[in-house]
């Protein structure tokens, strides 16, 4: 090797992945200006280790767990495997409607004024929270699907497209609940959730690179996943509050 | 005796939260190193940790049993940070809309009291070094992290990143470049 090194050599040897090694090493110890140079390398690297991280104690793992725990057995419970066949991805508009039927059912049958119809309405508010908090999960999972797709590469969505197509229709029932009760940040976040989940729906199975940067950029322009995300959070605030006992809520 | 990735695996998919909880335990001082040097802020690690164990959960089912849990594992926290690095900028720049380049009142403020000069020195370093971070692309600053802070060969890198090997390499190489430019005042004046 009697040219210098190029600086991508440098790096790569200094990363110890040069696919030549023992010849870089070699010429270091014969040239005065490459090895100057790769002292600058060092120097910069090394002042780029001098940036500190904070320190996370052993404890930290089980702090973590406690976070994270509390959000799995909820997933757990009304999970819905991707693998699912069409007819029981179904199933979850049928229950959507129940959910809401039950619910509508309750408020509005005539009964007596009493403190056990009090908590029925209280075990209803909560059953309904807890079918918005899965739906609103279930549709975040179709869309970071789609935000975490490689930029510029075309993509399998069919799974996702059956999902969505029986999200739609409970998205309809469970906006037009929220719209009904006066919830109007469920009923705003669900409007916007809609039209995206009916594209996903009568769009492609395979989408082209084009189609998903255009669904991606939609989905970012407008904050839909945040906006799902903080009001899933909510809801399932909510969710645990709402038992029987604790005060009632809007949804 | 200690539990295995890849038997805690299995068992989290059947459905045991107790195994769950030990991938949770070994692998989160890790992936918050990885992430605070992808994302340079405490609280979004905090949040890109959590993330990427609920990502893990639901994705359970599409891990490849032939592969590295903790690589899988850090392939998901690589895109939580790249999400977390671009809401950031979105926030940001939608701030600075706002503010429509009136001063800031914090950066009016006199400056505090000077520090002894080793810590000046250190966090004057800290701070050059996250914007010379900062003007990396997502792929070199990735590659760069996983690469100089966490030591992954150049083939998990371009695993972790869904890219050739070639392409993980020249990452890290044009990220060293921009690094080197950035930081030259620091290191000749050292």
């Amino acid at each position: 090797m009697t040219a210098h090194l190029s600086e991508e050599q440098l790096v790569m040897y200094y990363y110890g992945e040069g696919e030549d090694t023992p010849a870089v090493r070699a010429h270091l110890d014969s040239c005065e200006a490459c090895r100057a140079e790769y002292a600058h390398v060092q120097r910069v690297l090394n002042v780029v280790d001098a940036a500190p991280v904070p320190e996370r104690d052993a404890g930290y793992g089980a702090a973590v767990w406690r976070r994270v725990q509390s959000r799995l057995p909820l997933r757990r419970r009304f999970f819905l495997p991707v693998g699912w066949p069409a007819r029981q991805w179904a199933a979850v508009g049928g229950v959507a409607a129940l959910v809401v039927a039950a619910f509508f059912a309750g408020r509005y049958s005539p009964k007596p004024g009493t403190a056990s119809q009090a908590s029925a309405g209280q075990v209803r508010e909560r059953i309904l929270l807890v079918a918005v908090g899965d739906h609103l999960e279930r549709s975040q999972m179709v869309l970071v699907e789609l935000a975490n797709a490689r930029p510029g590469e075309p993509l399998d969505f069919s799974a996702e497209r059956e999902r969505a197509d029986d999200l739609v229709a409970a998205n309809r029932l469970y906006r037009q609940t929220a719209a009904r009760t006066g919830d109007a940040r469920v009923a705003s976040v669900l409007d916007e959730l809609e039209p995206v989940l009916l594209e996903i729906a009568r769009g492609p199975a395979q989408l082209s690179a084009e189609d998903v940067d255009r669904l991606r950029q939609r989905i970012e322009s407008h904050g839909i996943l945040f906006k799902v995300r903080v009001v899933e959070s909510t809801v399932r605030r909510r969710e645990q509050k709402a038992v029987p006992g604790a005060a009632g809520t809007t949804l | 005796m200690d539990m295995s990735d890849s038997v805690a695996v299995a068992r989290a998919r059947a459905g045991d939260s107790g195994a769950f909880r030990v991938l949770v335990e070994r692998h989160s001082r890790n992936l918050f190193r990885l992430a605070y040097r992808m994302t340079g802020h405490q609280q979004d690690a905090e949040d890109v940790v959590q993330e990427t164990f609920l990502r893990a959960y639901r994705q359970l089912g599409k891990f490849d049993d032939r592969a590295s849990f903790g690589t899988w594992l850090y392939r998901i926290a690589a895109n939580c940070s790249l999400d977390s690095i671009r809401a950031r900028k979105r926030r940001s720049e939608r701030q600075e809309t706002i503010e429509d380049g009136a001063p800031d009142p914090v950066e009016s403020l006199p400056d505090p009291a000077p520090a002894p000069d080793r810590l000046a020195l250190s966090s004057e370093v800290e701070r050059r070094v996250g914007n010379a971070l900062d003007q990396l692309s997502e792929m070199e600053r990735t590659a760069f992290v996983l690469r100089h802070y966490e030591g992954m060969c150049i083939d998990d890198i371009g695993r972790t990143l869904g890219v050739q090997p070639n392409a993980a390499k020249h990452s890290i190489f044009r990220a060293v470049q921009k690094l080197r430019r950035a930081l030259e005042p620091l290191v000749s004046s050292t």
